[in-house]
């Protein structure tokens, strides 16, 4: 008996991680002084690509500062319904894409013109709330960005509003500036830069529920009861460039049906929160750690 | 000066003293390189460690540092299996000599130039010197295969019992040859991407390309090496491990064979990677495979029948509980081959499912999820092997009584719950979501590293040991100097 002893200690220990996690913990609110409406102008010319600095260039084009936020997107959301942009489907509200070309490609899967999935309704972790009428955030997460939405849902509200969601290039330019820098705003990662899995930011509890996003443009140099961040901007003045959420990007690649997303996450390691990094899912995917921003081309 | 002179003849002129240095360079290795990710840089122990050995960390350089960081470990391994070939099989003693001799300057400069090169600021002159090594490594590895050469007379097997040729071939040793054959022919599969990709320095991970529809040669060349090295890296200790406990009689006579069209059919797919063949590699591959782990399957048949029968051959009617307590009686012993079942449980089982499910499943998931899968499981079978090497290491050091019990089974148990949290933290997905899975990794990653985090105290308290006992005018280490594994053959 002795012997199992510690056998059934480790057992009780493992079951005890098993715990609830309660989603809708009480969630500090912070007003950042980022306006989520203002779009950066980012000018025409060459600019450094990819882990390896390879030359490319982009024209000139205008990216939203922040990510999407939930107040932006519940906006969206009631106004596009209203229109018959997107509907309710059971659980799902749902939008027309086109459809992509297949090319019959090992893995690749058929993305076909209809209705697509944008967000689900229900889902433990939605911060939109859906009355059968109206759309409304969950309270405190207003400023938040934008999760749980598909690539659908993305490229459905970059649409909607005039705009698109940008390209690879486009997001890393935005990100990186002229220069070769791996972070948007320098050389080094410190936890008061980004918010990343483990950086100790007053949204995360890692004994229950992990990591959670902060506003967008948290980390904008400002004390926030005593938490300091660094002045994380891009060198265009884009905030949340790296970590917070994974961002969609745009492109739809021949032969493959998954769509790129960039930037890190508050549940990936600092190493995902360099410019290059590359992270892709199939287009109906979201989660709690997935968002986007939109682009649109440049008014000048 | 005759004291160094003793020690450094017994490290590295004498097989155990060799394999001795190679676990010991293997540990400190792991042990600081290990306090950069994970729950060490949680902690903040990566800057610490980064600070204080001065390390040069370029975040863009990030990918080709883990390259020359696993190549680096591995090839202490390769080595470590080269002096167990060369003491446990007959061979003329001046392969053995060179064989060793070469390797072991390989990888000592593998390791010393390949980390200095890629963690404390390049110098080229290094990087050179860290190809060098890898240079002699290979080498040695074409050596080792003309010293295998099975078809010569002297190295005929005369006993029946044994797998051989109605001639007198030497079946097993022929699997061994075409282990070491198709190891040095994989080699080249990295080693000439990694020239061509080395040209321009552009450093990837496979995993991070695993998504791609469209890949050249090279990057699948890249991946295929990968995978076959680490496959004939457990094939080559499976063998070893089999020769140890002297494997032989008619499961033998199944295994070899088997073990030899596995090897051959599994390179032929992995090669079959960077040709025109891909789009059927991977059911070659699979075809290889199979014969591969049966053969593997019957040596564990085999040692856990044989150590039941001599633990209760004193008994007359042995029960089920003599038969299970006879199994377990010797850790070191049953341990190998326990560990290459539980192998299918973190790593066959889990790419077989993967495989079946991929597109289904595990595809639907980001890439970074597909990510953990794939980096898991090919770590999980590393420290398996590790945990198989070191086992065997404890019967060579001639473990005995309750330090033999407590040394075989601190690996197995240790490892084991550490492979198991992995294994349920690739998978976790399968059972619980991204918003709820906090508590779950956190307990996870409590067994997985007080798993990891014990078996490396366990091997650093046999390398003090170990250490303290080279102060000893007659240590230990006098009796190793001139024993070899071949002698230590289970009877």
């Amino acid at each position: 008996m002795k012997k199992l002893i510690p056998t059934l200690i480790f057992v009780i220990f493992l079951l005890t991680s098993c715990k609830p996690v309660d989603l809708n913990a009480t969630i500090p609110t912070f007003e950042t002084g980022i306006n989520p409406d203002v779009w950066a102008n980012i000018p025409a010319g060459e600019f450094y690509f990819g882990q390896h600095n390879e030359i490319q260039k982009t024209e000139p084009y205008e990216i939203m500062i922040t990510d999407v936020t939930t107040a932006q997107y519940a906006d969206f959301l009631n106004l596009a319904l209203a229109e018959g942009y997107v509907k309710v489907n059971g659980d799902q509200i749902v939008g027309y894409y086109p459809g992509d070309e297949f090319h019959g490609v090992k893995h690749e899967e058929r993305v076909a013109a209809g209705d697509w999935m944008f967000i689900p309704l229900n889902d433990p972790s939605q911060r939109v709330n859906f009355d059968g009428k109206s759309f409304t955030v969950q309270t405190g997460y207003e400023n938040h960005p934008m999760t749980m939405v598909t690539w659908f849902g993305a490229w459905g509200y970059c649409g909607y509003i005039g705009g698109r969601l940008p390209s690879e290039m486009e997001w890393e330019k935005a990100a990186r500036g002229e220069d070769t820098r791996p972070f948007p705003w320098g050389e080094e990662i410190m936890r008061e830069n980004a918010n990343f899995y483990s950086s100790r930011d007053p949204f995360e509890n890692m004994n229950s529920f992990g990591s959670r996003t902060s506003p967008v443009g948290f980390f904008n140099g400002k004390n926030y009861n005593g938490y300091v961040t660094f002045d994380s901007a891009s060198p265009f003045g884009l905030y949340d460039m790296a970590g917070n959420v994974w961002q969609w990007t745009g492109n739809v690649y021949e032969g493959m049906h998954y769509r790129f997303m960039r930037g890190g996450s508050k549940d990936t390691y600092d190493m995902d929160l360099r410019i290059w990094t590359r992270n892709n899912a199939t287009p109906t995917y979201f989660s709690p750690g997935v968002g986007f921003r939109c682009v649109r081309n440049s008014t000048d | 000066m005759q004291f160094i002179k003793d020690r450094f003849n017994y490290l590295f002129n004498s097989t155990k003293g060799l394999i001795l240095v190679a676990i010991a360079m293997i540990a400190l290795t792991t042990a600081i390189w290990g306090m950069l990710s994970g729950p060490m840089a949680e902690m903040g122990v990566r800057d610490v460690v980064i600070r204080l050995f001065k390390m040069d960390m370029v975040q863009a350089e990030r990918e080709g540092r883990i390259i020359i960081l696993y190549h680096s470990i591995a090839m202490a391994v390769v080595a470590i299996e080269t002096y167990m070939i060369t003491s446990l099989l007959k061979m003329k003693s001046f392969f053995k000599m060179a064989i060793n001799s070469i390797i072991t300057v390989g990888y000592i400069l593998t390791m010393i130039f390949g980390m200095g090169f890629a963690y404390f600021g390049h110098n080229w002159a290094f990087h050179g010197v860290y190809i060098f090594g890898l240079s002699l490594i290979f080498f040695a590895g074409v050596l080792l295969v003309i010293a295998l050469w099975p078809w010569r007379k002297e190295y005929y097997q005369p006993d029946k019992t044994f797998a051989r040729t109605k001639k007198g071939v030497d079946i097993e040793r022929v699997a061994f040859f075409a282990t070491a054959l198709t190891t040095v022919i994989s080699a080249l599969f990295g080693a000439i991407p990694g020239s061509f990709f080395g040209n321009g320095f552009e450093v990837f991970l496979a995993e991070n390309i695993i998504r791609l529809p469209e890949k050249s040669t090279m990057q699948y060349s890249i991946i295929g090496h990968l995978h076959i090295m680490l496959a004939l890296i457990a094939i080559m200790i499976t063998l070893i491990i089999g020769r140890w406990l002297n494997f032989k009689g008619i499961l033998h006579k199944i295994a070899m064979p088997l073990m030899i069209l596995g090897t051959v059919v599994l390179n032929l797919g992995v090669w079959g990677v960077a040709t025109p063949l891909e789009p059927i590699a991977h059911q070659i591959i699979y075809t290889g495979a199979t014969p591969s782990m049966l053969a593997a399957l019957l040596l564990l048949i085999w040692s856990w029948n044989n150590l039941i029968k001599k633990g209760t051959s004193h008994l007359v009617k042995p029960k089920f509980g003599d038969k299970i307590k006879a199994l377990v009686n010797d850790p070191l012993k049953f341990g190998p081959t326990w560990q290459m079942l539980y192998m299918n449980f973190t790593t066959s089982f889990l790419g077989i499912f993967m495989a079946i499910r991929l597109d289904e499943i595990f595809r639907v998931w980001p890439a970074r999820e597909e990510r953990i899968e794939l980096t898991g499981h090919w770590h999980a079978l590393s420290a398996i092997i590790a945990t198989i090497i070191l086992l065997y290491y404890g019967n060579i050091i001639g473990l005995k009584g309750k330090v033999r019990q407590l040394y075989g089974w601190g690996i197995i148990l240790f490892s084991d719950i550490a492979l198991a949290g992995i294994t349920a933290f690739e998978m976790k997905r399968l059972f619980i979501t991204e918003a709820e899975q906090q508590p779950l990794v956190n307990g996870l990653m409590y067994a997985i590293d007080f798993g990891l985090g014990a078996l490396l105290v366990l091997l650093a308290i046999v390398m003090v040991w170990r250490l303290t006992d080279l102060f000893k005018k007659k240590g230990k280490w006098t009796n190793e100097k001139k024993q070899e594994l071949s002698e230590e053959v289970v009877e």
